[in-house]
């Protein structure tokens, strides 16, 4: 490695600490190699006179352990020039023989391998300190509570929050987020309304964190992030608008599984954290980097609790159709996220219902009434069919398309009914549009169909949509890199 | 024990601008009306348009391509150096 790293003294440099019992077993080794002046300079990462030698030098500080990355100790590191060459780990008398070029290693009463221990340099406490010090650091502002403030009320106060607790963002909590990425902090993932700024790994990291997080959900809060913030998806016009819409995500592929989403008993509901805190984080970051906050650029008449953050994955296992993701061409060992404009969430029961085709109707009169039933054709949906419902589509041979096309065809009007007046209700269509028929939700797209859900009970789920496309947000997919 | 954390906000202060003279009087001055492209907009800005064409201002009108997104620089440019002053019609 070329570096700027601090230079090591030429020859053979052991890293140690008295907290191992390798690094213990190893001092009689150590004082041989000494006295044979075999070794340059052995670096103590806990007590100074340890090992009590001349050659052993303090790295208490950590400071070159943590820029020459020892990750166990003992660490036996050749150096020419300065610059590390080779480097062996742990205590094997006959590795370290061969790599010092040393016949017969002295003495040979002690016990001929032992692995070592984990160098303090990596110590999952210190991570954030060492990474301040000498790592990259973080580009945040670093802010300080006072000794008598409570941490909790502090952010609240400093309206950092949804209006649940958030968990102190701590350097340490932070570097322990961004261990969840191989993305770098500095890496601007995108311009995030409605302020329009840079909105950087470890900003979103921090809001991660806030949010609850673990680290391996930091990929899907990317992701996510990455498909809100475009012109097609139109996150400001979410944001702004008036009505009680967000955006709604939904996670297909391995990471569903990997990461421990939730895709069914009460998918939609509390209990899971990744469900609960990844579209909290998404939301977070909107609010904290992109200035999104209600009464300000979000002018929600009545809001939502799916503002909060609505996230799950697709039942796949339990499915019997392809996968959202693979009916897009992903394959299934592809992760994606999807990011649809959405209302919360509202049940349709239909426990009655045998036949496919009845329940093909029962599902459309059902979603009639999304936005309002007068209105038509400029809202999407998502039906999350059940799994109860799902098997009397499956059991009679029907397609996942073939329910699509059923339903929307199932939902199809005259207009005479739903221009403006019509029924004596002010709200409709333009009355240009008497005298034919339309469908619900536009044919082609308009209705997106997952299969999730517990076991038991005769229901499905629709989620409403906002004005779709261009005149207000294009739903859209994203696959998920690490 | 004090605790440190990262500022999760985008850490950037606004920057202060001051707002364009106030117009005293509607005689001669040219006024922009905008029209976010919700239902109705138009019915109330024609109303609006006539009134203020009695008063003695001249009126152009604009309208966004759609409510659900800001509008378009190039629009806000148009009406910026066109127009003494804006009328935003925002909703139904």
């Amino acid at each position: 490695m070329t570096d700027n790293r601090p230079n090591l003294p030429d020859g053979f440099v052991v890293f140690v600490k008295r907290d191992c019992p390798t690094c213990e077993l190893i001092v009689p080794v150590l004082e041989v190699l000494f006295l044979e002046e075999s070794l340059s300079a052995i670096f103590t990462q806990d007590d100074v006179s340890f090992p009590d030698l001349p050659i052993t030098s303090d790295d208490t500080s950590l400071e070159l352990s943590f820029l020459h990355e020892i990750e166990t100790v003992p660490t036996l590191i050749k150096v020419e020039e300065g610059q590390e060459v080779a480097r062996i780990v742990g205590w094997s008398r006959e590795e370290w023989s061969s790599f010092l070029s040393v016949e017969d290693l002295e003495p040979k009463d002690i016990r001929p391998y032992s692995p070592g221990c984990g160098s303090l340099s990596v110590d999952p406490d210190l991570q954030g300190e060492l990474q301040q010090k000498y790592g990259s650091g973080a580009s945040s502002r670093i802010i300080k509570f006072a000794s008598a403030e409570d941490e909790f009320e502090a952010m609240y106060d400093r309206g950092w929050s949804d209006g649940l607790p958030i968990v102190p963002p701590t350097i340490e909590r932070v570097f322990a987020m961004l261990a969840g990425t191989t993305r770098e902090p500095d890496e601007i993932i995108a311009l995030v309304p409605p302020n329009l700024v840079d909105l950087t790994v470890e900003k979103i990291a921090i809001n991660a964190v806030m949010a609850g997080c673990k680290p391996e959900y930091l990929p899907v809060v990317i992701a996510a992030l990455e498909t809100a913030c475009n012109d097609e998806f139109n996150m400001h016009g979410l944001l702004a608008t008036t009505m009680p819409v967000g955006p709604i995500i939904f996670v297909n592929g391995p990471v569903g599984k990997s990461i421990g989403m939730n895709s069914g008993m009460n998918l939609l509901g509390q209990g899971n954290r990744a469900n609960s805190t990844i579209g909290r984080a998404v939301q977070l970051a909107i609010r904290n980097v992109g200035g999104g906050r209600p009464g300000g650029v979000d002018r929600a008449t009545h809001g939502s609790p799916a503002k909060y953050g609505l996230c799950f994955a697709e039942d796949e296992e339990g499915s019997p159709w392809s996968s959202y993701a693979e009916d897009l061409g992903f394959s299934s060992e592809q992760s994606t996220v999807t990011l649809f404009p959405g209302e919360s969430p509202r049940v349709i029961v239909d426990q009655l219902s045998r036949s496919p085709d009845e329940l093909a109707r029962s599902l459309a009169s059902g979603i009639l009434g999304n936005t309002h039933p007068k209105l038509v054709m400029g809202f999407d949906a998502i039906l999350i069919v059940g799994p109860e419902h799902a098997s009397r589509f499956a059991e009679a041979g029907w397609s996942k398309e073939k329910v699509n096309e059923e339903i929307i065809n199932h939902t199809i009007r005259e207009t005479d009914h739903l221009i403006r007046g019509a029924d004596g209700i002010g709200e409709g269509l333009p009355e240009v549009f008497a005298g034919a028929t339309i469908p619900k939700l536009r044919p082609n797209g308009g209705l997106i169909i997952l299969h999730g859900g517990g076991e038991a009970g005769l229901f499905s789920a629709i989620i409403g949509g906002w004005i779709s496309g261009d005149k207000g947000s294009q739903y859209q997919t994203r696959e998920i890199s690490l | 024990m004090t605790i440190s954390v990262l500022d999760p906000t985008d850490e950037q202060t606004p920057s202060h601008r001051t707002r364009a003279q106030r117009i005293t009087s509607l005689e001669g001055t040219t006024i922009g009306l905008l029209d976010i492209s919700k239902p109705r907009g138009d019915i109330f800005l024609d109303t609006v348009q006539s009134l203020l064409e009695k008063k003695g201002a001249n009126v152009l009108r604009f309208t966004k391509p759609t409510f659900t997104k800001p509008a378009p620089v190039d629009l806000r440019h148009e009406i910026a150096t066109t127009c003494d002053a804006v009328i935003e019609a925002l909703a139904d």
